[in-house]
C-alpha cells in the first residue's frame, strides 16, 4: 500500500499515537479498563500498520525481529520471575504481598503493575512476531 | 430500560450485518463489516457494564484480527472465488445450522437470567472479591485485581500458552538463515 500517500500520511501521524495509547493501556490497567493483554494488541496492532503501509523493509530497521524475539521471551519471564522472587522474600509463589515488608497492600499493587508488564510484553512480541514471519516469507518469494 | 432498547437494537443490527457478510463476495468488504461487528458487540458489552471484556472485543476483533485479514487480502485476492452448491447439499447445510441452532437455543433454556443474583457465578467468590479486593490490593479496577492477583496462576498459565503458540508459528514460518541465530 506503499503507493498511497494519504494512507502513507495518515499512517505516519497515527502510529506514534496508537503506540503511546498502548503504553496508556498498560499503565493504566489497575485504574481503568484495560491491562496488558489489551496493551500489547494494542502495541502489535501499530507496528502491524507500519508494516503493512511501509513494508517489511522498514519494520524490521525500527523492530529487529531479534528484538520481537527477546520481547516474547522475556515477558512470561518477568511474570514467572515475579513468582521466584516472591518465593525467595519468604511468601507463596505469586504472593505479591511480601514484595513490600511495611505495607503488603502496596505490594500487591506493584506486583500486578509487574506481571502485567510481563503479560503486555509478551503479547505484543507474539503478534508482531507471528505478522512479521508471515509478511517476510511474502517478500522473499 | 433503554438499555434493553438499546441492545435489542444493536442485537438487530448485528443479525444483519451476518445476514449481509454471509451474501457479500467482495473480501474486503467481509472484513470491514467484521470489524464493524466487533465493535457493536463492543458497545453491548459496554452497556452490560462489562467494560474490560469491551476494551478486549475491541482491540481484538476490530483492531489486530482486521489488521491481519487486511495483510491477508493484501496478499492473497479481494474477491471470493465463484463457487456453486449442488440443491442436495445446500438442504443438507441448512437442516445442520438449523439443528445447531436449535439445539444452542435449547441449551440457553438452562442459563440463569441475565444478572441474576442468585445465580450460581453470583453466589461462590464474587461477592468476596467485590467486598475484598479493593482493600486487599490496592488496585480499584476489580478485575485487573481478580486476573493479576486472585488468579495469577490462572494468567500465568494463558501468558505460557500465548508464549508457546507464538513459538511453535515461529518455528513453523520462519527461514533461518545461515549465521543467524
Amino acid at each position: 500500500m506503499n503507493e498511497f500517500i494519504l494512507v502513507r500520511v495518515v499512517v505516519k501521524i497515527m502510529v506514534p499515537f496508537i503506540l503511546l495509547f498502548a503504553l496508556y493501556v498498560q499503565m493504566h490497567g489497575d485504574y481503568g479498563p484495560g491491562g496488558g493483554f489489551q496493551a500489547g494488541v494494542i502495541f502489535a496492532t501499530g507496528i502491524i500498520v507500519y508494516t503493512i503501509v511501509f513494508g517489511i523493509g522498514r519494520a524490521v530497521e525500527a523492530v529487529p525481529m531479534s528484538a520481537v524475539m527477546a520481547m516474547v521471551c522475556c515477558g512470561l519471564i518477568l511474570y514467572a520471575g515475579t513468582g521466584f522472587a516472591t518465593m525467595a522474600l519468604g511468601g507463596e509463589y505469586l504472593n505479591y504481598s511480601v514484595l513490600d515488608s511495611a505495607d503488603p497492600v502496596h505490594g500487591q499493587h506493584a506486583g500486578i503493575i509487574v506481571i502485567e508488564l510481563g503479560v503486555g510484553i509478551t503479547v505484543a512480541g507474539v503478534l508482531t512476531a507471528v505478522f512479521l514471519v508471515f509478511a517476510e516469507r511474502r517478500a522473499r518469494r | 430500560m433503554t438499555e434493553e432498547f438499546s441492545i435489542f437494537g444493536l442485537v438487530v443490527l448485528l443479525i444483519v450485518l451476518a445476514l449481509a457478510i454471509v451474501r457479500l463476495t467482495s473480501l474486503l468488504a467481509v472484513t470491514i463489516l467484521a470489524g464493524a461487528m466487533s465493535f457493536i458487540l463492543a458497545t453491548v458489552y459496554t452497556l452490560l457494564d462489562a467494560v474490560d471484556v469491551a476494551f478486549t472485543e475491541a482491540v481484538v476483533g476490530a483492531g489486530i484480527s482486521l489488521a491481519l485479514m487486511l495483510a491477508a487480502i493484501s496478499l492473497t485476492t479481494r474477491q471470493e472465488a465463484p463457487w456453486q452448491r449442488r440443491p442436495a447439499e445446500r438442504i443438507l447445510a441448512l437442516l445442520v445450522s438449523l439443528a445447531s441452532g436449535a439445539g444452542l437455543l435449547y441449551a440457553t433454556l438452562d442459563m440463569p437470567l441475565l444478572g441474576d443474583p442468585a445465580s450460581p457465578a453470583n453466589l461462590h467468590v464474587a461477592a468476596r472479591y467485590i467486598a475484598e479486593s479493593p482493600a486487599s490490593t490496592g488496585v480499584p479496577n476489580m478485575v485487573t485485581a481478580i486476573l493479576a492477583s486472585y488468579r495469577g496462576f490462572d494468567t500465568l498459565g494463558e501468558v505460557a500458552v500465548i508464549f508457546t503458540a507464538g513459538i511453535g508459528v515461529i518455528a513453523l514460518l520462519r527461514r533461518w538463515r545461515k549465521g543467524e541465530a
